[in-house]
């Protein structure tokens, strides 16, 4: 029988990146998953508690509650809002543990560690780097999951950049209340990834890939970035 | 935010010079850190951070029964120990022992906590001249600058920059090689060493059960500090008590692995002053000062009380990938990165600097270095919260307040959120450039979206949502 996998794509990638939500939901079918998308889902209420507004969040956290309440496997193409939802949760609701500890899943920790795959048949011609998205890194110890997942598509030569743990600057509203130190720290990131020789920086958080192609394509650079579900979905 | 901390951002991530120091100074720290504390290198590495995180959890939820028996060992060989309530009170007190004992020259080691005080610029008033000898505190003494980084005070100069300030302020030939100014730094030292009536060094730990302060260093001169002058005067926060010396076995490990990369500092003394009668050598009184100026307020605070139990070994700064664009003078205190953004408001009150906490994008990179894992990045998110609960209260943030509770309830409401979201895309650019925010309302030129476009561009808005194409992807399959 298949496994039945809720899906929360976020609401970046919902409004500004939706590509890469197909894309997961094709790997994930082709994996054997049963895709349950919820259509009342919105956002994990990151902004609000990263920016202090607890209040906010809380309302926004119990309202995600109320929709994945009775989902028993919940993927997340993001590190942050998977680890929000994981762990900051608890301290929304004032419990020890997150209600969703255990059955939230970032996508690639999904694909390697509970389906055990990491073959899905993707051909992707291009020379890329890998960046560590740091709640993936650091909040979900996520390191070597996507870099397995990596190593099985055709076409596709990885390379390491420099400080590849090293933030993208991006932080959420941290990008604009300190635009000018985001920006400086985002040149830094791209400084390694160009360094590379790479014409593909991949990674598994939309938010960051938005900060790095921003100040890719600012810097004049033709580098393009690919959410890693857009390349384990390519054919 | 204030204007001239937004200067100081600002000034510093705009020189080349200086990004290409700070960046260069902080990396070879942290590549030096690495190679020390790999598997290889220190198998137990994370035990120990387990360690010293409990050896100061235990300290600290027990402080009153260790400064006793601090004190009571301190007093025993014939030592004094002072408690200050702020920084006015510990330079006063200093002041006056120097008056009382006509004292016009004090040497002083690196010191975190005597910076903190400000007992320079206090002693000075009083007419006290206080020397410091350290080789980084001692150039920055004589540029009047604060310390740049917890451990590395001069992190933002280069030996030319050196040369130029000893010129300007030694006289003599101007010399650009760093052992030739270190030469010159130890000629002008050996003087003052020799005349100060008083020294003063900090306590990187005040071992309990011994009453003995250690201090941790690599140029020697705290321990001629501490022991050339006849008045020994010891200045330590009260976070820096630690119960047994068996407990250095688990701090001196992380400390200079965690600071420079070194498995032991050059000189690690074990002071316990005054000299005896049968000794020859080291001072005649010695003072140990504990300094509160917060502290306790903090420790009532068992839920943030954690960020007591920094060792300040600068590892936070190392890593910080905000620090490492912003510097050490962009901080309102002498602490400065991730470690100076959670204790500053802690100890001064929130509403001094509220926007400390808002400068970091919660990486984690520091809270994964901590020697003695400090979840800074915890303790941010509960800064923010208070101060936006502060701000609230005061009404100084109706804008961002109502932007949120309205973003609040269209994430409530699908079906608004999904119409706001059709409505914000068919506004977008697209192809995305700078260009058409300046064809908007001037008023919108200092919006988030503003902000964003000053530095990178933005992506071009899709045609439709995920939820959109999903439903049309069902229907498709539905029809088949």
């Amino acid at each position: 029988m298949a496994r039945r996998v809720s899906i929360f794509v976020t609401c970046v990638i919902d409004q500004m990146f939706p590509q890469v939500g197909l894309a997961m939901a094709d790997v994930l079918e082709r994996a054997g998953c049963e895709i349950d998308f919820r259509e009342a889902q919105t956002c994990c209420g990151q902004p609000a508690f990263n920016t202090g507004y607890r209040d906010e969040a809380r309302q926004v956290a119990k309202h995600f509650a109320a929709v994945f309440n009775d989902a028993e496997t919940i993927v997340v193409p993001s590190g942050s809002c998977a680890a929000m939802i994981g762990h900051h949760f608890a301290e929304l609701f004032d419990t020890g543990e997150s209600p969703f500890h255990g059955r939230v899943f970032e996508f690639s920790q999904f694909l390697t560690d509970v389906l055990g795959v990491e073959d899905f048949g993707a051909r992707c011609d291009a020379v890329a780097t890998y960046h560590d998205s740091c709640h993936s890194l650091r909040e979900l110890k996520i390191k070597s999951g996507p870099r397995k997942l990596l190593a099985q598509v055709r076409g596709l030569e990885l390379r390491e950049m420099d400080a590849v743990e090293e933030c993208c600057g991006f932080g959420g509203t941290f990008s604009v209340k300190f635009a000018n130190v985001s920006g400086a720290m985002a040149r830094t990131k791209i400084d390694a990834i160009i360094k590379t020789g790479a014409d593909t920086l991949i990674s598994a958080d939309s938010s960051c890939l938005m900060q790095m192609r921003g100040a890719l394509s600012r810097a004049g650079s033709s580098v393009r970035t690919m959410h890693l579900a857009e390349v384990l979905a390519s054919r | 935010m204030p204007d001239a901390y937004k200067q100081q951002i600002k000034d510093t991530v705009g020189d080349p010079r200086l990004q290409i120091a700070i960046y260069n100074n902080t990396g070879r720290l942290v590549e030096n850190r690495k190679s020390v504390v790999s598997t290889e290198a220190l198998p137990g590495y994370q035990g120990l951070r387990d360690q010293g995180h409990a050896i100061k959890k235990h300290t600290l939820d027990h402080l009153d029964h260790y400064l006793e028996l601090a004190e009571k060992n301190i007093t025993a060989r014939g030592g004094k120990v002072v408690y200050a309530r702020d920084s006015a009170e510990a330079c006063e007190w200093i002041a006056q022992l120097a008056e009382k004992r006509g004292v016009k020259l004090l040497v002083k080691s690196k010191s975190m906590t005597t910076e903190e005080i400000e007992l320079n610029h206090a002693l000075e008033k009083r007419g006290v001249e206080a020397v410091e000898t350290d080789l980084g505190e001692y150039i920055l003494q004589l540029n009047d600058e604060k310390p740049y980084h917890i451990i590395a005070p001069a992190l933002h100069k280069t030996r030319f920059d050196v040369a130029d300030i000893f010129e300007r302020k030694l006289g003599g030939a101007r010399e650009v090689v760093p052992e030739k100014q270190t030469q010159i730094a130890r000629r002008v030292l050996r003087e003052k060493f020799l005349a100060a009536g008083i020294g003063v060094t900090g306590a990187n730990f005040v071992v309990a059960d011994s009453g003995a302060v250690v201090v941790v260093e690599n140029e020697g001169n705290a321990r001629i500090t501490s022991s050339a002058p006849k008045i020994h005067i010891a200045v330590a926060g009260l976070e820096k008590l630690i119960p047994r010396a068996q407990d250095l076995a688990v701090f001196l490990k992380l400390l200079a692995r965690s600071a420079t990369g070194q498995p032991l500092s050059v000189y690690t003394s074990f002071l316990s002053p005054p000299k005896r009668s049968n000794e020859q050598d080291g001072p005649e009184e010695f003072y140990l000062l504990f300094l509160d100026n917060g502290r306790t307020r903090l420790l009532a605070d068992e839920g943030k009380r954690e960020s007591l139990y920094c060792i300040r070994c600068g590892a936070c700064l190392n890593h910080c990938p905000v620090y490492r664009k912003i510097g050490g003078h962009s901080y309102p205190w002498v602490y400065s990165g991730p470690i100076g953004a959670i204790i500053t408001p802690q100890f001064m009150g929130l509403a001094k600097d509220p926007w400390l906490p808002y400068a970091s994008s919660l990486c984690g990179a520091c809270a994964e270095v901590c020697p003695v894992k400090i979840d800074i990045p915890k303790h941010l998110l509960t800064l923010r919260h208070e101060v936006t609960e502060m701000r609230t209260r005061e009404g100084q943030n109706r804008l961002e307040k109502l932007a949120f509770r309205l973003w609040s309830y269209a994430m409530r409401h699908p079906r608004l959120y999904e119409s706001l979201g059709k409505l914000a895309a068919g506004a977008a650019p697209n192809p995305a450039n700078e260009a058409w925010i300046k064809k908007l309302p001037s008023l919108l030129h200092r919006g988030p979206v503003a902000a964003w476009l000053s530095e990178r561009d933005l992506p071009p808005s899709p045609a439709k949502s995920f939820r959109e194409q999903w439903r049309e992807r069902q229907e498709r399959r539905h029809n088949a």
